[in-house]
């Protein structure tokens, strides 16, 4: 659907051959060009002025060698700044020195935190560690139940509990985290993932209920659980969630689809967090650690970008 | 909420400012639409328009902008409106289609209760037959409207149970048959081939059937959605529109592009989880919605 960044640049800079250095005035229809790259990948547009910024300031006096060809050498800077913005190395899990450790899902409705409770249940399982699944989300119609499903195929523990008939809301969702963290210690399991509902970051009463859960939890990991496809609102909803919850991580949900994913840089700026998982599909295997630099070249339009920064 | 506020404080900074239109001003304009994910081709064709007024100087300053900029919007908007076209006979088949988690089951479950309120009586059709719990999902939504549901068991073929659904909705008569579906990428064509065998499986009995396919939408959706709105539309044939999660910051601009660049219209707007939050359309009010308070 687009075209590659690269042959934009090529056609940038047409006219810009041999020696020299890249100027204000020669880099300027490149910078254009990669701001629309951005925006199409849907780039947060204040993170796209600021990156402009710096990339207009890392290439201006810039040699143009040989080696490389002016298009060569701006996307190789504009590279290395996702990459920085990224943060290059990709994240560690952290663990709580006395079990269990408590993993809290949260984010937006749909984003997909129960697919990918089961995923990293079955993730933490192949690195051998005895995961339980409990579900908090008393709201959505058969969400616990989607989540009973999930642990079935994966074969995984998960505490059911029992809610009485009590009325959904926040007691409830209190009781069951607690019962279920007192059964994960019971049962030797030493990490505990937790469903929730989905909620909007404006939804107070909703998002005070995840303080409590925090609170209650202690949970070393909060992962925000985002979807790939989201446009320019992505800094807002990051934003609340780790206003309110200091989360620990995102996941990037969807990327098996073809959405460019530039989401990822927004949450990443807002939030100083880092992307540890991206999620490639629905079923529980469709799992990967994240890695910067392959969202790097999908954001730029995939291209030969392995080549290319070989030659540099 | 967010967006809306910026681009308002935007909007005032640019009536406050301004008493001819300049660059400036458009610029603050450029980067309103574009933080509500219009997307630069549609940001910049309705640029190029309000430029264009500004050259020829009949704009005054930011409030008369302002009115134009809405007038521009709705007009996108409005343009692809098409007649709902009822079926000579019951029922109507209602397809809902889309990516992954953006609400069709949901929507299902309100558009129940939306017909039953018009006293018409509704069937709904299970056939999400992969995605963990999706049939009981379903179930809650018609239990919740007092409507009767056709399903299967996980991993069924969907169109057979859809088969079975537009074959009881056509002996009860039922006004109308909605139709919930698996969430599934545009890009994977096995699941998409998926929806086109279910279209010929649903003409099969009722030749004009489906009679409306609505392409279920998150508002947060980046410039992604052009190309949902593309793919889901060849292969199952979109007549329409729903926006969900209006309720949340993220205005759903997209809409706007798809409108001008795919000429499909929005139907309805979901605006939050509870079975009457669903909203038939409203140009005008989503045009004010993008630019006011
Ligand atoms: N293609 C694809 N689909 C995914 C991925 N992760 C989740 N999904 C799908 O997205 C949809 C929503 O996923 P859920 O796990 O139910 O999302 P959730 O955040 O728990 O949703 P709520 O609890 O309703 O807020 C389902 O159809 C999932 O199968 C992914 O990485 N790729
Ligand atoms: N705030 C808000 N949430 C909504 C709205 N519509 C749906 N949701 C929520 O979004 C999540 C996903 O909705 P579903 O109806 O399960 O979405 P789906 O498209 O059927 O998902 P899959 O079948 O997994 O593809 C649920 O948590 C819903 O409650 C809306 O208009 N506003
Ligand atoms: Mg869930
Ligand atoms: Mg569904």
């Amino acid at each position: 659907m687009f075209e590659n960044l690269t042959e934009k640049l090529q056609r940038a800079f047409k006219h810009l051959r041999g020696q020299g250095v890249l100027t204000e005035e020669n880099i300027g229809e490149a910078l254009r060009e990669i701001r629309v790259a951005l925006l199409e990948a849907d780039v947060n547009l204040n993170v796209v002025k600021d990156l402009i910024e710096h990339i207009r300031a890392k290439a201006v006096g810039t040699e143009v060698m040989t080696a490389l060809s002016p298009t060569e050498q701006v996307i190789k800077i504009v590279h290395d700044e996702l990459l920085e913005l990224l943060g290059k190395d990709t994240a560690r899990f952290k663990f709580a020195s006395r079990p269990p450790t408590v993993i809290l899902m949260a984010g937006l409705q749909g984003s997909g935190k129960t697919t990918t409770s089961g995923k990293l249940a079955v993730w933490l399982k192949k690195g051998g560690h005895r995961p339980m699944l409990v579900s908090v989300d008393v709201y959505r119609p058969a969400a616990r139940e989607q989540l009973k499903v999930v642990a079935k195929s994966t074969e995984t523990r998960i505490y059911e509990g029992d809610t009485k008939g009590e009325a959904a809301g926040t007691a409830l969702v209190e009781r069951l985290a607690k019962e279920a963290k007192r059964e994960a210690m019971i049962m030797g399991c030493d990490t505990l993932i937790v469903d929730t509902a989905g909620r909007l970051g404006i939804d107070e009463e909703l998002m005070q209920e995840m303080e409590r859960l925090k609170k209650l939890l202690d949970p070393q990991e909060i992962l925000f659980v985002a979807d790939s496809m989201t446009g320019q609102d992505a800094v807002n909803s990051a934003q609340d969630f780790h206003r309110r919850l200091s989360i620990t991580g995102v996941v990037l949900t969807k990327m098996d689809g073809d959405a460019r994913g530039g989401a990822a840089l927004s949450i990443r700026h807002v939030t100083g967090q880092p992307i540890k998982f991206i999620g490639m599909g629905e079923k529980p295997d469709a799992f990967e650690p994240f890695h910067p630099d392959r969202i790097t070249s999908r954001i730029l339009g995939h291209g030969d970008m392995a080549t290319l920064l070989e030659k540099a | 909420t967010r967006t809306r506020e910026s681009l308002s404080s935007r909007l005032e900074g640019v009536l406050a400012l301004t008493r001819t239109v300049d660059e400036s001003a458009l610029e603050d304009l450029e980067s309103a639409l574009l933080t509500s994910d219009l997307g630069l081709p549609t940001t910049t064709a309705i640029l190029d328009q309000l430029r264009d007024h500004a050259r020829r100087k009949d704009i005054d300053g930011g409030e008369e902008l302002r009115e134009l900029l809405k007038e521009q919007i709705q007009a996108i908007l409005e343009a692809p409106a098409r007649p709902i076209v009822e079926p000579a006979e019951p029922p109507k088949v209602i397809f809902l289609v889309g990516v992954n988690g953006t609400g069709k089951t949901t929507t299902t479950g309100k558009l129940a209760a939306w017909y039953r309120a018009e006293n018409k009586s509704v069937l709904l059709c299970a056939a999400d037959t992969f995605r963990a719990a999706a049939i009981e999902q379903l179930e809650v939504w018609a239990g919740r409207s007092g409507v009767e549901m056709i399903r299967s068991r996980q991993g069924a073929d969907p169109a057979a149970v859809l088969y079975d659904a537009v074959a009881a909705a056509k002996a009860r008569s039922a006004d109308i048959l909605v139709v919930d579906t698996a969430g599934r990428l545009h890009t994977k064509s096995g699941l998409m081939d998926e929806l086109e065998k279910m279209r010929r499986t649903a003409k099969r009995l009722i030749p004009e059937a489906p009679h409306e396919v609505l392409l279920v939408m998150d508002a947060t959706t980046g410039q992604n959605g052009l190309q949902q709105a593309r793919l889901f539309t060849e292969a199952s044939g979109v007549t329409g529109i729903v926006l969900t999660k209006l309720d949340g910051t993220a205005k759903g601009g997209i809409a706007v592009a798809i409108a001008r660049e795919l000429n499909l219209p929005v139907r309805f707007v979901g605006v939050g989880e509870k079975i009457g939050d669903l909203l038939e359309f409203d140009p005008a009010a989503f045009a004010d919605s993008l630019l006011s308070k």
